[in-house]
């Protein structure tokens, strides 16, 4: 039996490169995260409103989110809308782009429930102190919230991560593109290189993964 | 929009949604098996196998399908494990769902009330009868709709399929852009085809959803 692509792992810069290729994609997914996290918090706000209008655009855009693969969003805001309006869009860009639209979705539905959870009597309270809604909402429902709000977002950290190893589709070298570029370029001397580098790739993910989704289930449960 | 080349793609679209779904309910088939065996582990505590199970929820649920599709597909092959690409997109999709399912078993098995367990003991049923009268039936109605966003979620990670070769939806469009640069056109025959298989599901789970809640104990 060959080797199984450990030795090709510490050749060179090779295993830089891959921690490299998992920071591009962590990067995206904590900028994406924070989007998300100021956009969700605005939309959730707007989806408690009465208005029709509101609700029915809401509702379209939670369905769309909830049903279209990421991959298709990816592609239709990559290569449709720089085909349609014929700018010019950075992949990267293009990925941001693509995974705020998602997690603003997600996180306005949970900042909806958030804010639904909190007594009436809370809103009822502040206006009685002459709070206008402003203060309302930034002294003493938002405070409220942001207990429950924590764990949910750092699980959607975990998701985005786990979701960004789609970026390679639109040219964006990240670890899995960088995996395959290791392996093609040591097809020669050792073809048995996938294994180990690709088993090093799916360790690296759950390493970065697994910690962060247990914080998330532990403030889940202490905060509960 | 060019209606005529849309026209034209219509069966390679069609063929590709079949494939789809055709490894999609392989996938979740396997998902649902799995997923009830692990949480019946989890939830009667069998030594050993308990964290054999752990272990596998936690590495497949922290980990990206597309990476354990790499792993079943390229990687695996090198140490003798050859799988088609067919089988290996069905096994990837059941891997990753099961561990995804056995959560949503399991958390609805724990939200039963200890005293449905106790109430069915005292009016004499064996274990193997408060299992299937009394705690089955409503574990499962109220991880429904914990099942359903899987199966959702499932269906849609169906996109990286193509990523291992497999002519899928995904698969057709990039292929159809490549050859003939038609890309509005494939992209929105490309969204229709994702709506055509998704909405669908997603309509059934909301109106599964409101009936089951009926279900529930105490309504």
């Amino acid at each position: 039996m060959q080797s199984l692509g450990i030795d090709v792992l510490f050749k060179g810069t090779n295993f830089l490169r891959l921690l490299g290729g998992l920071w591009v994609a962590v990067r995206i997914s904590l900028i994406s995260v924070a989007i998300s996290i100021v956009l969700g918090i605005v939309m959730g706000m707007l989806m408690t409103s009465k208005s029709k209008v509101l609700k029915v655009i809401f509702r379209i855009y939670l369905e769309i989110v909830r049903i279209m693969p990421q991959m298709v969003l990816l592609f239709v805001v990559y290569f449709g809308t720089t085909r349609v309006f014929g700018w010019n869009l950075e992949a990267e860009t293009a990925a941001i782009i693509v995974f705020s639209f998602w997690g603003t979705a997600e996180m306005g539905d949970l900042v909806r429930g958030a804010l639904q959870s909190i007594p009436a009597i809370q809103h009822e309270s502040a206006q009685a102190l002459g709070m206008n809604p402003l203060q309302v909402y930034g002294y003493v429902i938002l405070p409220q919230t942001v207990r429950r709000l924590i764990p949910l977002s750092i699980n959607l950290i975990t998701r985005m991560i786990k979701t960004t190893s789609l970026v390679m589709m639109i040219g964006i070298v990240e670890i899995l593109k960088v995996a395959q570029q290791i392996i093609e370029a040591n097809r020669r001397t050792s073809p048995n290189a996938a294994f180990g580098i690709f088993a090093v790739v799916f360790l690296l993910y759950f390493l970065i993964c697994w910690p962060i989704s247990r914080l998330a289930g532990h403030l889940e449960k202490r905060w509960s | 929009m060019d209606f005529a080349v849309m026209k034209a793609y219509l069966p390679r679209f069609w063929d590709a949604l079949l494939l789809t779904l055709k490894i999609g309910w392989q996938g979740v088939a396997l998902a649902l098996v799995l997923g009830i065996a692990c949480a019946v582990v989890v939830h009667l505590k069998i030594p050993v196998l308990r964290r054999i199970v752990g272990a596998y929820i936690e590495l497949f649920r922290n980990t990206p399908l597309l990476v354990q599709l790499f792993f079943i597909y390229f990687a695996l092959p090198k140490v003798g494990i050859r799988i088609s690409a067919a089988l290996c997109g069905s096994l990837g999709l059941g891997l990753l769902g099961g561990a995804y399912m056995a959560e949503t078993f399991r958390s609805g098995l724990e939200n039963i009330a200890p005293i449905q367990t106790e109430s069915a003991q005292s009016l004499g049923m064996n274990p193997a009868q408060v299992f299937g009268y009394v705690i089955l039936p409503q574990a499962v109605s109220s991880s429904v709709p914990g099942l359903l966003a899987n199966l959702i979620f499932l269906l849609k990670e169906t996109s990286v399929f193509s990523t291992i070769s497999l002519m899928d939806l995904m698969f057709t469009a990039k292929d159809l852009i490549g050859m003939y640069a038609k890309t509005i056109e494939c992209l929105t025959l490309l969204v229709i085809f994702y709506l055509i298989m998704l909405l669908p599901v997603s309509i059934l789970g909301s109106w599964l959803e409101r009936r089951l809640r009926y279900a529930e104990f105490g309504n």
